[in-house]
């Protein structure tokens, strides 16, 4: 429900370089869900777009970057800042079901919409329940004929 | 490390932001002054507000919203922007996180009192709704020359 997170991280090229001033990075709200056919990943990541996005898959690993980019004048002084960066990172675990190699992307107003699909293999597949009852009527006329040979009356149960 | 995708709960970065809730409520309850129009952090859009000799930048973060559906209005120097974001629930599928704000919003920001409130525009982009207020020309700072 919160906007973006801040969260305090390292960037392991400006630990190099920098003597470990850590960065401030956005975590981009993100909505997840999954249906037969893959997860869908919503992110929030207002003032990014399509140019300044990276998308890295990495093994199991999927790797999200953006950068801000706002208009801002010459001389520009800030007053008030709920969002005290320009750059988006979060990274996901993807389990091995998803088709990593296959990951569909699409960008509107500020939102990325990542859908992952699932191998065909792992897909559910609708397993068709056959008339059970009938089968199961038909044996309960069979037990009670058997029974009736037997001078048992009652069905069990 | 990672936010895993298939588990519900969060890992280190959202015991590392309870935490930062926790230390920001603590300061919360400190007899602070606070502004009457100030909301709780991670209220839905965040804002920016920058200012230049000529006008002040607004700039909310809201993304994924109809911008023809915002209302916005100034009143001398009290800026109010309300609307509402609809993220549509897919009814077939499992959710494993909600984070993205749903619902109505409103959110007030008070300028400084040189605010021109006959002279503003907004636009919205990569959503991103920036409003510029240009400053009263009475405001600005003069060159004062000596007879």
């Amino acid at each position: 429900m919160a906007a973006n997170q801040e969260v305090v991280g390292r960037q392991a090229d400006s630990l190099q370089h920098e003597a470990r001033r850590p960065e401030i990075v956005l975590r981009p709200a993100t909505d997840i869900f999954e249906d037969d056919d893959g997860i869908t990943l919503q992110m929030d990541v207002p003032g990014a777009s399509k140019e300044r996005l990276t998308l890295q898959v990495n093994r199991d690993r999927l790797d999200v970057e953006a950068e801000v980019q706002i208009d801002m004048p010459e001389g520009m002084e800030a007053l008030y800042a709920d969002v005290r960066s320009t750059r988006y990172q979060r990274t996901f675990a993807l389990s091995s079901e998803l088709e990593t190699g296959n990951i569909d992307a699409k960008f509107k107003d500020g939102v990325l919409t990542l859908r992952i699909p699932k191998r065909q293999e792992v897909r559910p597949r609708k397993i068709e329940v056959r008339a059970a009852r009938a089968v199961a009527a038909g044996a309960r006329r069979r037990f009670c004929a058997a029974a009736r040979w037997r001078g048992r009356t009652k069905w069990p149960g | 490390m990672f936010g895993s995708l298939t588990r519900g709960d969060g890992g280190l970065f959202d015991e590392f932001r309870r935490l930062q809730e926790e230390i920001d409520s603590l300061f919360d309850q400190w007899p602070a002054t606070m502004g009457v129009r100030s909301v709780v952090r991670g209220t839905f859009p965040p804002i920016n507000v920058a200012a230049t000799p000529d006008q002040f930048e607004v700039y909310l973060f809201a993304p994924g919203i109809d911008a023809k559906k915002l209302e916005l209005s100034i009143q001398q120097n009290l800026l109010t922007v309300a609307g509402e974001r609809q993220v549509p629930v897919n009814e077939a599928a499992t959710y494993y996180r909600r984070e993205r704000f749903t619902g109505e919003f409103r959110r007030a920001v008070t300028l400084p009192e040189d605010a021109d409130p006959d002279r503003v525009d907004a636009r919205y982009r990569d959503g991103v709704l920036q409003i510029s207020v240009k400053r009263k020309e009475s405001a600005k700072p003069r060159m004062i020359t000596l007879n």
